[in-house]
Order: C-alpha cells, then sequence, then structure tokens
C-alpha cells in the first residue's frame, strides 16, 4: 500500500494559502526530498503530512485518509522530526525517547519493560546507546539529532518525515545524520519524506526530488532532472553551477557575474 | 503508598521516585507532623503524643497518659489544623507542579489564571456584606466558587483567542486576574470596616474549628490528586512542546484542560480554607526539580509529600514566633519563599512557552 499519496492539497495559515494543490506520492520504501526556496510551504506540507495542521484536499497514510484516522493512529503510521525540536535540557536522553512511544501507550498506562527495550534499541542502532542517562542540555548537536531520530524510531512508524534534517549541524554530523538515515531506510524498510535546504545534499540522499514554489509544484523527478542550473535559477534566484559525476550531483553557489564588462582595470 | 505510586516497566529509564526519597519525603512529613502536633501553648511532649496515637491502634496494648483536656487539645485543636496544613501543603505544591508542567513556565502557579484573585473576590463580598455567623459558614463556599470561576473565565478568553497558544491562556489569566482584583479592592475600599478581615484572610491563615473544614475539602483534593498523578507521564511529554506533543498522539489541548481543571478544584479547595497562601506552589516543585530530577513520576509525589511537610512547620513557626498572637502562614511561607525564589531564578534556565 502507498505509504503516502497527496491529492490537491490546499492549506492556509492565518488567512494566506500556504499550500495550494499539491500532489505527492512516495512508494513504499523510496527517499522523496522535497526543496523549494524559503516560504514555499515545505515545513508547511509536512506539518499536513503529520496531521498538524488543517488541510482540504486528501492525504492518505498507507491508504487511510489522515482526517479520519485518530491522532493516535496518525503518530503511529507517521514519525515527524521537525527543524527545531524543543530540547527539554533536564530530560535524559532514554526519557526523551520514552515519548516516542506515546501512541503504543493507553491514556495513563506507564511505559513497559518493552517499551524501554525498543528505545535502547533505537539509542543503539544510531550509536549512541552510551548517551542514555546522559542529559540533553549535555549533548553536543549531532548527538542531539541523534537523540531527535531515535525518537522517533521508538515511535515504530513506516513512514519518517524530516523537516531539515541537518540544520545547524557541522559537515560531519550532517553526513553522520543522512547516512543513519540512508540506512534506517534499507534496514528498517522506512519510507522518507525530507524537505532540504542544502541542494547538494538534496542531489545525493533522496531517490526523487519534487521542488515547489508558492505552495504549488514546479518541478519533479529524479535529482538530475530537477537539479538544473536553470530551474535553481528560476526558483531560488540563485547563481550556480551544478557538477555532477553520474551518481551524484553537487549544487556550488557562485557568485553572481553583476557588471563585468563595467569593471576597469587590471 | 509511596512505593505503590511507582510504575512498573520505568525501571531505569532516568532518576525515577526511588526507595530511599519515598521514605525521605513520608519521615519529613510524619516528622513535621509530629512537630506540629507537640508544639503549642500547652507542652504535650512527643512521647505521650506517640503513645496517645498508639493506644488508638487496636492490639498494641499501649495505654495513654493523657488526661482529658489534653486529649481534647491534641485531637480537637491541633490535629485538626495540622491535618489541614497538610492537606493544603500538598494541594498547592502538586497543583503548583501540574500548572509548571502544562505550561512549559518554571514561574507558574497555582494562582496563575486568576484563583486567587477570584478566591479573593468571593472571600472579600461576603466578609463585606454579610455580618456574624453566616459570614464565617460562607466564606469557604464563596473563595470556592470564586475561584473556580475565575479559571472558567480566564480559561474561556484564552480558547476563544486565534492561535490558542499557553501565551494567550496566560495573557488571558493574567487580564481576569486584574479585573477580579479591581473589583475586590473596589469592594474593600468602600468597606473600611472590614479591611483587617479582608487582610488577614488575604494573607492566609490554618484556622480549623475541629475536622470539619478537613472533612469539607479532602474530596476535592482526592479526586485532584488522583487525576494529576494519573497524568504525570503526560506532563512530561507535553516537556517537548504542544505540536510535538501532538506529533506523537496527545490530544494535547484535552490534557491541559483535563489537568487545569483537576489542579484548579484542588486549589478552589485548598483556598477556601487557608486564604492565599504564596509561594508553596512554586518553592517546593522547584526544590525538587534542582535537587531529585524534573521527571514528573518524582516531581508530583514528592511535590505532595514536602509540600504538606513545608506547611506544617510553616504553621509552627506561624503560631510561635509570636505567641500568643498568631502571624499569618502567608507571611512565613513568603518569608522563606521570596529568597528560595530568587536563587531559583539564578540557577535555572527559563524555559520559552
Amino acid at each position: 500500500m502507498t505509504p503516502l499519496a497527496v491529492e490537491g492539497l490546499r492549506v492556509e495559515l492565518d488567512g494566506a494559502v500556504v499550500v495550494d494543490g499539491l500532489g505527492l506520492e512516495v512508494e513504499q520504501g523510496e527517499w522523496l526530498g522535497v526543496i523549494g526556496p524559503n516560504g514555499a510551504g515545505k515545513t508547511t506540507v509536512l506539518r499536513a503530512v503529520g496531521g498538524l495542521v488543517p488541510y482540504a484536499g486528501s492525504i492518505r497514510l498507507f491508504g487511510d485518509e489522515i482526517a479520519g484516522l485518530g491522532r493516535r493512529e496518525v503518530a503511529r503510521r507517521v514519525a515527524l522530526v521537525p527543524q527545531a525540536p524543543v530540547i527539554p535540557p533536564d530530560m535524559t536522553v532514554l526519557e526523551y525517547v520514552v515519548i516516542g512511544r506515546t501512541p503504543h501507550l493507553g491514556y495513563t498506562s506507564a511505559p513497559e519493560a518493552r517499551d524501554v527495550d525498543v528505545c535502547r534499541s533505537a539509542l543503539a542502532r544510531l550509536d549512541v546507546a552510551q548517551l542514555a542517562d546522559r542529559r540533553l542540555g549535555s549533548l553536543s548537536g549531532g548527538e542531539r539529532q541523534r537523540a531527535v531520530l531515535a525518537r522517533a524510531m521508538a515511535q515504530d512508524a513506516r513512514l519518517i518525515v524530516l523537516d531539515e534534517p541537518t540544520t545547524a549541524l557541522d559537515v560531519g554530523a550532517q553526513q553522520q545524520v543522512l547516512e543513519l538515515v540512508a540506512d534506517l531506510r534499507t534496514t528498517k524498510s522506512l519510507t522518507v519524506l525530507s524537505a532540504m535546504h542544502d541542494l547538494t545534499v538534496a542531489g545525493q540522499y533522496p531517490d526523487r526530488l519534487v521542488l515547489i514554489d508558492g505552495g504549488r509544484e514546479a518541478v519533479s523527478g529524479l535529482p538530475g532532472e530537477v537539479l538544473t542550473e536553470e530551474t535553481i535559477a528560476r526558483h531560488y534566484g540563485a547563481s550556480v553551477r551544478v557538477v555532477s559525476d553520474g551518481d551524484s550531483i553537487a549544487v556550488v553557489p557562485l557568485r553572481p557575474q553583476v557588471g563585468t564588462e563595467e569593471r576597469v582595470g587590471p | 503508598m509511596i512505593g505503590a505510586l511507582r510504575a512498573r516497566g520505568w525501571a531505569g529509564v532516568g532518576p525515577g521516585l526511588t526507595v530511599p526519597w519515598a521514605f525521605a519525603a513520608v519521615s519529613v512529613l510524619l516528622g513535621s507532623a509530629l512537630l506540629g502536633l507537640g508544639i503549642g501553648p500547652v507542652g504535650l511532649g512527643f512521647g505521650p503524643i506517640a503513645r496517645e496515637i498508639a493506644s488508638h491502634i487496636p492490639f498494641l496494648g499501649v495505654h495513654s497518659s493523657f488526661s482529658g483536656s489534653e486529649d481534647a487539645i491534641l485531637w480537637q485543636l491541633r490535629a485538626p489544623r495540622v491535618v489541614l496544613g497538610i492537606l493544603v501543603g500538598a494541594m498547592l505544591a502538586s497543583a503548583g507542579a501540574a500548572y509548571q508542567g502544562v505550561f512549559r513556565n518554571p514561574l507558574a502557579d497555582p494562582y496563575l489564571l486568576g484563583a486567587a484573585a477570584g478566591a479573593g473576590l468571593g472571600a472579600t463580598l461576603v466578609i463585606a456584606y454579610s455580618h456574624g455567623g453566616a459570614s464565617r459558614d460562607l466564606r469557604p463556599l464563596a473563595a470556592f466558587v470564586g475561584a473556580m470561576l475565575g479559571v472558567g473565565a480566564a480559561y474561556l478568553l484564552g480558547r476563544s483567542v486565534a492561535g490558542r497558544t499557553t501565551a494567550t491562556l496566560i495573557l488571558a489569566g493574567v487580564t481576569v486576574a486584574s479585573f477580579l482584583t479591581a473589583v475586590q479592592t473596589f469592594v474593600q475600599q468602600q468597606n473600611t470596616d472590614t479591611v483587617q478581615e479582608v487582610y488577614a484572610w488575604i494573607l492566609g491563615q490554618l484556622e480549623t474549628s475541629g475536622w470539619r473544614e478537613v472533612a469539607l475539602a479532602l474530596p476535592y483534593m482526592v479526586v485532584s490528586w488522583a487525576v494529576l498523578l494519573l497524568h504525570r507521564r503526560l506532563l512530561d511529554v507535553l516537556a517537548v512542546g504542544d505540536e510535538e506533543a501532538s506529533s506523537v498522539g496527545v490530544d494535547v489541548s484535552r490534557v491541559r484542560l483535563i489537568v487545569l481543571a483537576a489542579a484548579t478544584l484542588g486549589t478552589a479547595a485548598a483556598v477556601a480554607f487557608s486564604g492565599l497562601i504564596a509561594f508553596v506552589g512554586i518553592i517546593i516543585p522547584h526544590a525538587i526539580r534542582l535537587v531529585v530530577g524534573t521527571s514528573y513520576r518524582i516531581v508530583l509525589p514528592l511535590s505532595l509529600c514536602f509540600g504538606a511537610a513545608f506547611l506544617v512547620l510553616a504553621d509552627v513557626l506561624a503560631r510561635t514566633v509570636v505567641a500568643p498572637a498568631e502571624l499569618p502562614i502567608g507571611v512565613v511561607t513568603a518569608f522563606f519563599g521570596a529568597p528560595f525564589f530568587a536563587l531559583v531564578l539564578r540557577t535555572t534556565r527559563m524555559v520559552g512557552t
């Protein structure tokens, strides 16, 4: 069953139409990247898929319209990792990851040993088992992002939605986090939907890209088809060089050559 | 009892409510209760009190050495007051902890949404416009109803605003509270002959006439504690914010409404019989967070115990410092609470709402 099928999605926030007539489909095991300039509506699309904003149109998660699923059921099917998660500094990593078990627990019941095991193995899978008893406030950016991913893993959802998962990480931590997501996708047969800021990253990890602008789909297809110098210039207003070696694509911003001809002298 | 509050399956998930802490909490509570029973104008002695209490336990074969009047002092004067102190202290501290949880604001206290202002107006109206015995009987009821209506009005106002963030709810509380306080001050100024009485009520006191107050307040508080303790895991989930809490399947506004309603019910019952006792709802949960940990698995049950002990000890001071007169207990709690509060401000990070 298709993990995610979005048709004619329209979202209004404070009276402004933020997403207008968007369609998306993500196949089982696929990684779809959503790109687009600031304010294009990327985050809103992801929040709508997580059931967090009222919408018109259709969003089906594994065949069912999310408006008809309860909040808990949505949380069992999709795990959402926000761009800037709230990190309670005094909470321990394991306490934080246990929050991911919420959709599997009764309203007032405590997590059982089985739930704690799921959380510990999520941490182990992300190579941070040793951080379980550390306080979140004491973690580095990369460790913190792993804790956030572990919480999403603990949700045991088969679709994981990541909003700019590597913002504020250095290049090494970025790469590690993305490799982890890629690895989880294959080993746990997860389906991934992610909004991405960095176009080079977008050119290397997702199977397919959709570029949205002004709340509508502008271009979609394989990364090589979407990430062209012309498309990026049109939608981002940026001057870039796209470098491709067949397998992977790098998008390198270049300083616009404005007024070169007027420059005088050596 | 505390041991039974430990949830199964939590083993190894960070600092939970450990047996030593539960034991310490119960010991401190029993110790302060014994102090509260023993200290007063008539010295009863701690040994004889322990023997008197033991003599009521069947099959121990302990005989009390108390005379009839000593017996009356213990059971009709001191014990009800100590028990009311336990209930009010436990209620204010646990309600404060719950308010801090739902608002993700370390400075929230149970009076935040207008419970104090509403209760103050209710009590002032009764003190100003009714006389004699009726005034004494009506006062708790008016304070209770005032507190519930104040918070109810703030909640409805906060809900009606677009956005519905916790910040708008707090603003609604501030708005309702200042309006009610304005009305209360006006009524107070129009009736200068009762200012002294109103003022004494506002500063808080534990006054009992036998067990009546305890019997009236207890049912509301038991309901409140049961609901709050059942929500302690969800209060931990709310720590990640409304949006993320709903993304893991929590109906945030429903949880917030239930917790606020329960905490307000208990607070209104406490305020009705004790006036406005400041700071207990803030300093006790924060002391526990600083020393033991921030999970509501620990903060709620320990707030109950240490809040109770704190208020009983504060009442001992209120009764003895200027004996035979009494200090308002709110003065004692604020005197010790304010310096502590300053310390909390200096040491804790402010959590954004």
